[in-house]
C-alpha cells in the first residue's frame, strides 16, 4: 500500500484491510517517487521554505512573546528578545494555576466533551453520505442539496431554539447538549465532503462486491470504508480541533461552570474581567494548541498514499 | 424538506414490501428499523412543536446522565456515550443487514435517518424560524405580546442604510478571495512538500494557525499590524519591517481600502492549512499507474500538474473551495476582534451578529443571515450542476 | 479533582474574621481573600434575613461578566450571607455576558440573580423580554436607606423599578504620572482652561513632538468608540450643564444641536489636535486604533503626559506599578471651567437584577442592597468601590478607587451617569461609537457626525 507497489489501482475486492501506516522508504524509492511528480526541484524547495516560514513567523513571535514579562510585551517589539532575552514563565504559571478552579478540571471538561463531539458526527455522516452517494432512494439528491445549503445557516441562529428545547427537557447545563448540538453543527460539512470523496470511488468497485452478494452494511464497512481512511482522518483532525477551540456552543447550552466549562471559557477569562490582562493570552493560547497539533501530527499516519482511488473513473 | 419526504416515500416503499412478502420472506428486523426511524423523526417534530408550545413534560434524568462534579463522573459518562451511541449504531445496521430480502427504503432510511434527524432539530427548525424573523420586528416572532410582522421592512432598511454597500463589497471581496488564495496556497505547497522528507512537519507548520484559537490568532496578529509613531519602538512586525527597510510604519488596518485586504489576509492564513490538508489527502489518492503512465509518456514537472494532478484532485478542490467559501460568508470574529466593524471593513456575517447579539434586534438580524444564504445561491447551484455531471459519467 | 473540591471548600467557609485580616494587608490582586480557614457562624447580622421563610438548603444562581480572579472576591462576600441563611448562592462568570444574557432569557433560561455591566443592557432586556422582576420591596426598602434617589432613576425602565447599583467607577479622572509632573515642574489643573494651558506648555516644552501631552485609546473590538462617548458626556456636562446634559440623553434636544456641536468641537480641541494626541502611539488616526488598555501607558514611558480614563483603569496599569498619590501614575479630577460652582462627575456602574421571585432570591438581593455587602465586598480588592452611601471609604483598596468613593460621597458633587449606557441601544452602543470612531478616524466632520447619529435615533 505504499509507492513502490505501483501500476495497479485498488484491487476490487472486499477483504481490502485497513493500513497498519507507512512504512519507511527506501532512499532509492524517495528520490524515484521525489522525480514522478516534484516540480524542479532548488525553487519548489525555495517557495515551499518561505512559505513554511511565513506561515509560522506570527506564530513563533506569539511563542517569544508568552514567555516575556508584561511590561516588555507592551513596549517593544518580540524580536527584541533576541538581543535582550528575558525569560519568565509567570505567563504560563498564571494560566495554570492562577484560577480557583484547577486547571486540571478544564482539560477533563474538554476531553469530555471532544470525544462524543468527534465520533458521533463522523460516524453519523459517513452512513449518511453512504446513503446519498450509493443507496438509490426518490428525492435523495434533492435532499442531499438540501443537507448540503444548511452550511450556510450561521450557528448563531440556532442558539435560542435549540436551548429553549434543551431547557424545556431539562438538559440545559449537561455535556449533552454540547455533545448534540456539536454533532449537529458538524453534519452538513461533514456529509458533504464524505459524499464528494464517496462519489469518486469507481463504480467497478462497489459493483463487484455486490455481485459477490454483498449487502449496503457489507459494503460500506468492507469497501468503502477503508477507502476513505485519508478523508476520514482529516475530517477527523479538524472536528477536534473545532470542537476543541469552541466557547460559543459550551458556554451557550453548558454554560461556564466549573462542572462542564471547557478550556476555552478558562482562556477567554484569562485577560480579566476588562481585558486588562491580555497578554496572559499568549500562554494561554499555547496551552491550550499542543493537544491538536500532537493530533494533526497522529492523523498524519492515516493520509496514506494510494488507499483513495479518487479521480478514476470507473 | 426531510420530514415531508421521507414518511410519504416509506408508505410507497413499505406497500411493496408487504406485497412481495408472500414469495420472499421479508427481514422483520430491517423492517423494524425503518419504522423506528419514522418514529424517532416524528418524535423530533412534536419534540419541536411541543417545546414551541411550552408543552413539554417536565422529565426528570436519572442524576448519573446529567450530574457531572467529579472528573470520574465526566470520564464514565463520556465512555458511556460512546458506548451507547456505537451499540444503537450497530443494531441499526445489524438489522438492516440480513440474509433476507430487506426493502431498500429501510436501508436508506437506516442510513440517512439519523443525520436527518439531527439536522431537523438543529438547523432546519432553527433555519425555518429565522426566515420567518426575517420578516418580523427585533422580537422574537412567536412571542405574542411583542412580536410585530414588519413585513420586507428589514431588507429594505438594510439596503437604504448608506454604509451597507460598502458591507456588501467587503463580503464580495472576502467571498472571492479567501477561497481564491487559500486553495491556491494550500494546492502550491501541498503538491511541493509532497514525498518529502518531514512531510509531516512542514505540513504542520501551515497547519498550526487553524489549530490556535481565535484569542491567540487576534494576539498574533496584533503583533503583526500593531502601529507606532515612526520615532517610537514599533511593536508590530510588518511594521518593524519597513522601518528596517527605511520606509513610514503603514497603518494596516486603518487605511482604507487596504485595511480589508490585510484581514483577509489572517483568514487566509487559517484556511490554506485547511485546503492544504485535504489536497494533500486527495494527491495522495492518486494511483500510482496514472503517474506512472504519464511519466511514461513523457508528461514531467508543471505539465505532469496541470494534466495528471489537476484534474485527479479535482473533487477535492471542489470540496474545499466550496468549504472556504461557505466559511468565508460565515466569518465574523476576525473583523470582530480587530476593527468591530469600523474603519469600512464590516462584512455581513458581522453586521448580523452586530444585530441580533450587540443591539438585540433579532428581525435585522435575521434578515442578514438570510441574505448570506442569498449570497451562497451560486454556489449552491454549481454544486447541483456537479452533481448532475458526476451522474452522468456514471 | 478532590483537591479543587477541598480548596473551594475551605475558601468558602473562610469566615469573616479571617477577611478582615488578609484584606487588611491585601492589595487589590491577590486573587481575594477568604482562604484563610477557620469556623464560627457568620460575621454580618443575620437578622434581616430571618424574615424570609424557609430558604435554607435553597439555592440562588447569578451570573455576571466579571471573570476569575477578580468573581473570586466577589464569592468571599456573599459567603456570610450564606452562612446566615443556609442559601447556596452559585456563580456564573463570563465575559461573553452581554450575548448570552439575552440568548438565555429568550431561551427560559435566565439565571435568577444578574449583574448587568451598564443599565442600557437592563433597559433592554426589560423592554424585549419583560423577563426581568421588578426590584423586590424588601430589597427596595434597603436600596431607600443606602442609596441616593439619582441612583434610583437610572435602574427604572418606564417607571419601574428594576436594578440597584453593583459596583460603580467614575470617569471624571485623568490619569497621569505625579513623578513626571513633578520633575517636570507641571502642577494639577484644577480648571479646564488650565488643562488646556498645560497641554500647550507641554507642546512648547517638547519642540520635536516626539512628547505629546495626552495620549488617546478608543478600541474595545466591537465596542470600539465608547471612550470618546465618555469625553463628550464629561464635556457636556460642564459645557452646558447639567438640565442640558439631562434632555440630551433623554433626547429632548436634538442629537445634533448646535450646543452638541460645540461640545464635540471642545473634545476635539483635544482628541483631533495633531499637537496634543497621540503620545507615543503617532498621529491623530491611531486614537482609533488602540486599544483603550493599552491608551494609557505611555505615560510610565513618558511619551505622553496625561490620559482621560475611568477609575477602573487602575488595573491596567502592569505589574510593579505603583499607583498613588506620589507614585508613578495616578489620576486627577478631570476639571470643571473656569467660574464654575459646580463639580460634575461622570459615572458608570453594574446593575443587579433579578429573573425569579422565591423568598431565597429575595433574600440575596436585599443583602447585595446592604451596607454590610458593599462593606464587605470592598475589603475584598480590585478596586471595588459602591455608591451605596453608607460604604465606608476606609475599606476601599486603592487610592483611586478612594478617590472615586470621595467623589460619590461629596454632597457638592453633581453627579450624572453615563448617557450612552442611559440611551436606546442603536444610539448608545450603535451609531454614537460607530460615528464617533469615524469622527477619529477619517477626520469625519463634526455635523455630519451628529447628523448621522441624530437619523439613527429610534
Amino acid at each position: 500500500m505504499t509507492t513502490s507497489n505501483p501500476g495497479i489501482p485498488v484491487e476490487p475486492s472486499v477483504e481490502q484491510k485497513r493500513p497498519s501506516g507507512p512504512r519507511k522508504l527506501t532512499k532509492a524509492e524517495i528520490r524515484a517517487s521525489e522525480a514522478k511528480t516534484r516540480l524542479t526541484s532548488p525553487w519548489a524547495t525555495g517557495i515551499a521554505i518561505i512559505m513554511a516560514i511565513l506561515w509560522t513567523i506570527p506564530t513563533f513571535g506569539l511563542l517569544i512573546t508568552s514567555i516575556r514579562p508584561q511590561a516588555s510585551i507592551q513596549q517593544s517589539g518580540w524580536w527584541t528578545w533576541f538581543t535582550n532575552p528575558e525569560f519568565t514563565l509567570q505567563n504560563y504559571e498564571t494560566v495554570l494555576t492562577g484560577s480557583s478552579t484547577a486547571f486540571g478540571t478544564y482539560f477533563v471538561n474538554t476531553l469530555v466533551i471532544t470525544i462524543p463531539a468527534v465520533v458521533i458526527p463522523i460516524t453519523i455522516a459517513l452512513l449518511a453520505a453512504y446513503a446519498f452517494a450509493w443507496i438509490e432512494f426518490r428525492g435523495r439528491d434533492l435532499l442531499f442539496v438540501a443537507v448540503f445549503a444548511l452550511q450556510i445557516v450561521p450557528l448563531q441562529v440556532t442558539l435560542i431554539p435549540l436551548l429553549s428545547i434543551y431547557v424545556d427537557v431539562g438538559l440545559a447545563g449537561s455535556f449533552w447538549t454540547v455533545w448534540l448540538s456539536h454533532s449537529i453543527f458538524a453534519l452538513p460539512l461533514a456529509i458533504f465532503m464524505f459524499h464528494n470523496f464517496m462519489k469518486d470511488i469507481p463504480r467497478s468497485l462497489v459493483e463487484a462486491a455486490r455481485v459477490d452478494g454483498a449487502g449496503h452494511v457489507r459494503i460500506f464497512f468492507r469497501v468503502l470504508l477503508p477507502l476513505l481512511v485519508p478523508a476520514v482522518a482529516a475530517f477527523t483532525v479538524f472536528q477536534f480541533l473545532w470542537v476543541w477551540n469552541d466557547l460559543l456552543v459550551a458556554l451557550t447550552f453548558a454554560g461556564g461552570t466549573p462542572n462542564v466549562a471547557p478550556l476555552t471559557v478558562r482562556l477567554a477569562e484569562l485577560s480579566g474581567s476588562r481585558g486588562q490582562d491580555w497578554h496572559l493570552l499568549s500562554a494561554g493560547a499555547f496551552v491550550a494548541l499542543i493537544v491538536p497539533v500532537l493530533i494533526f501530527l497522529f492523523g498524519q499516519r492515516y493520509f496514506v498514499r494510494g488507499l483513495l482511488a479518487g479521480g478514476v473513473k470507473g | 424538506m426531510s420530514d415531508t419526504q421521507t414518511p410519504e416515500k416509506a408508505d410507497a416503499s413499505a406497500s411493496d414490501a408487504t406485497a412481495g412478502k408472500h414469495k420472499n420472506p421479508v427481514s422483520y428486523g430491517a423492517l423494524a428499523v425503518g419504522f423506528f426511524m419514522i418514529l424517532v423523526f416524528a418524535g423530533i417534530v412534536g419534540l419541536v412543536a411541543a417545546s414551541f408550545f411550552d408543552a413539554v413534560p417536565e422529565i426528570t434524568w436519572p442524576s448519573f446522565l446529567v450530574e457531572s462534579d467529579t472528573a470520574v463522573r465526566k470520564l464514565g459518562l463520556m465512555v458511556f456515550v460512546v458506548l451507547l451511541f456505537v451499540g444503537v449504531m450497530a443494531l441499526l445496521l445489524f438489522m438492516v443487514d440480513s440474509r433476507k430480502r430487506v426493502p431498500n427504503w429501510t436501508v436508506a432510511i437506516a442510513f440517512v435517518g439519523p443525520a436527518l434527524a439531527a439536522l431537523l432539530l438543529g438547523l432546519i427548525w432553527p433555519g425555518i424560524s429565522t426566515l420567518i424573523q426575517s420578516f418580523y420586528g427585533r422580537s422574537p416572532w412567536y412571542d405574542p405580546e411583542r412580536s410585530e410582522f414588519v413585513g420586507m421592512a428589514n431588507f429594505s432598511t438594510l439596503f437604504t442604510t448608506p454604509e451597507f454597500q460598502v458591507v456588501l463589497r467587503n463580503t464580495l471581496i472576502w467571498v472571492i478571495l479567501v477561497p481564491l488564495v487559500a486553495v491556491g496556497l494550500g494546492l502550491l505547497y501541498a503538491v511541493l512538500i509532497d514525498r518529502t522528507r518531514g512531510e509531516a512537519i512542514s505540513k504542520g507548520l501551515i497547519f498550526l494557525p487553524m489549530a490556535i484559537s481565535l484569542v491567540g490568532a487576534s494576539i498574533i496578529w496584533r503583533f503583526v499590524y500593531e502601529y507606532r509613531a515612526p520615532a517610537r519602538p514599533q511593536i508590530g512586525l510588518l511594521n518593524q519591517l519597513l522601518v528596517w527597510l527605511g520606509l513610514e510604519p503603514y497603518q494596516f488596518i486603518l487605511n482604507v481600502p487596504w485595511n480589508t485586504t490585510f484581514l483577509i489576509v489572517v483568514m487566509v492564513w487559517i484556511q490554506t492549512g485547511f485546503a492544504m490538508t485535504i489536497i494533500s489527502a486527495a494527491i495522495k489518492a492518486i494511483p500510482d499507474d496514472i503517474v506512472e503512465a504519464a511519466r511514461l509518456d513523457g508528461v514531467s514537472g508543471l505539465r505532469m500538474f496541470r494534466y495528471v494532478t489537476i484534474p485527479s484532485i479535482r473533487p477535492a478542490l471542489l470540496v474545499v473551495w466550496v468549504t472556504i467559501t461557505m466559511t468565508t460568508l460565515k466569518v465574523f470574529d476576525i473583523v470582530r476582534t480587530m476593527t468591530g466593524g469600523n474603519f469600512q471593513t464590516s462584512v455581513v456575517a458581522n453586521e448580523f451578529y452586530t444585530q441580533s447579539f450587540r443591539q438585540f434586534d433579532f428581525g435585522l438580524g435575521a434578515a442578514l443571515a438570510v441574505l448570506l444564504f442569498v449570497i451562497v445561491i451560486p454556489v449552491v447551484v454549481y454544486q447541483v450542476r456537479q452533481l448532475r455531471i458526476s451522474e452522468e459519467i456514471r | 479533582m478532590a483537591l479543587n473540591h477541598k480548596r473551594r471548600f475551605t475558601a468558602l467557609s473562610g469566615v469573616l474574621a479571617a477577611t478582615f485580616v488578609v484584606t487588611a494587608c491585601g492589595s487589590g490582586d491577590d486573587g481575594g481573600g477568604g482562604t484563610d480557614g477557620g469556623s464560627g457562624s457568620s460575621a454580618i447580622d443575620c437578622a434581616p434575613y430571618e424574615q424570609f421563610a424557609d430558604i435554607d438548603g435553597k439555592s440562588v444562581s447569578t451570573y455576571a461578566s466579571i471573570v476569575a480572579p477578580e468573581s473570586d472576591a466577589y464569592e468571599a462576600a456573599w459567603k456570610p450571607f450564606e452562612d446566615c441563611t443556609g442559601v447556596d448562592v452559585k456563580g456564573e462568570w463570563s465575559k461573553e455576558f452581554e450575548a448570552q444574557i439575552v440568548v438565555r432569557v429568550q431561551s427560559g433560561n435566565p439565571p435568577d440573580v444578574a449583574l448587568f455591566p451598564q443599565p442600557g443592557l437592563l433597559q433592554t432586556v426589560v423592554n424585549d423580554t419583560g423577563a426581568v422582576v421588578p426590584v423586590f420591596e424588601e430589597t427596595e426598602a434597603v436600596v431607600d436607606e443606602n442609596f441616593s434617589e439619582d441612583w434610583k432613576a437610572y435602574g427604572t425602565v418606564d417607571g419601574t423599578y428594576y436594578g440597584f447599583p453593583n459596583s460603580s467607577n467614575s470617569k471624571s479622572f485623568v490619569w497621569y504620572s505625579p513623578s513626571a509632573f513633578a520633575d517636570a515642574g507641571y502642577e494639577i489643573p484644577q480648571t479646564w482652561e488650565e488643562l488646556v494651558s498645560l497641554s500647550d506648555k507641554i507642546v512648547a516644552d517638547n519642540p520635536d513632538g516626539s512628547v505629546k501631552p495626552w495620549c488617546a485609546g478608543i478600541a474595545s473590538g466591537d465596542a470600539t468608540g465608547w471612550p470618546v462617548t465618555d469625553w463628550v458626556e464629561d464635556k457636556m456636562l460642564r459645557d452646558q450643564g447639567a438640565d442640558y446634559y439631562d434632555k440630551w440623553v433623554a433626547h429632548e434636544v436634538p442629537f445634533n444641536a448646535p450646543e452638541s456641536v460645540e461640545v464635540w468641537d471642545a473634545v476635539g480641541t483635544v482628541l483631533r489636535n495633531p499637537d496634543y494626541v497621540n503620545g507615543g502611539f503617532g498621529n491623530v488616526q491611531t486614537v482609533a486604533s488602540t486599544s483603550f488598555q493599552d491608551g494609557g501607558l505611555p505615560i510610565l514611558d513618558g511619551s505622553c503626559f496625561m490620559y482621560k480614563m475611568a477609575s477602573f483603569y487602575a488595573a491596567n496599569w502592569p505589574e510593579g506599578t505603583d499607583v498613588s498619590e506620589n507614585g508613578d501614575v495616578f489620576a486627577f479630577y478631570f476639571p470643571a471651567n473656569e467660574g464654575s460652582e459646580e463639580k460634575p462627575v461622570l459615572v458608570g456602574s453594574e446593575f443587579i437584577a433579578a429573573f425569579d421571585d422565591r423568598p431565597e432570591v429575595r433574600a440575596f438581593t436585599t443583602y447585595l442592597a446592604s451596607a454590610e455587602y458593599a462593606n464587605l465586598r470592598a475589603k475584598e480588592g480590585f478596586g471595588f468601590v459602591s455608591a451605596n452611601k453608607n460604604l465606608d471609604v476606609a475599606n476601599v483598596d486603592s487610592p483611586i478607587s478612594k478617590l472615586a468613593a470621595e467623589q460619590f460621597q461629596d454632597p457638592s458633587a453633581l453627579i450624572r451617569f453615563d448617557g450612552a449606557d442611559l440611551m436606546p441601544g442603536a444610539v448608545g452602543s450603535g451609531s454614537f461609537w460607530r460615528e464617533a470612531t469615524a469622527w477619529i478616524a477619517e477626520g469625519k466632520d463634526t455635523k455630519a457626525v451628529l447628523d448621522s447619529v441624530e437619523q439613527s435615533w429610534p
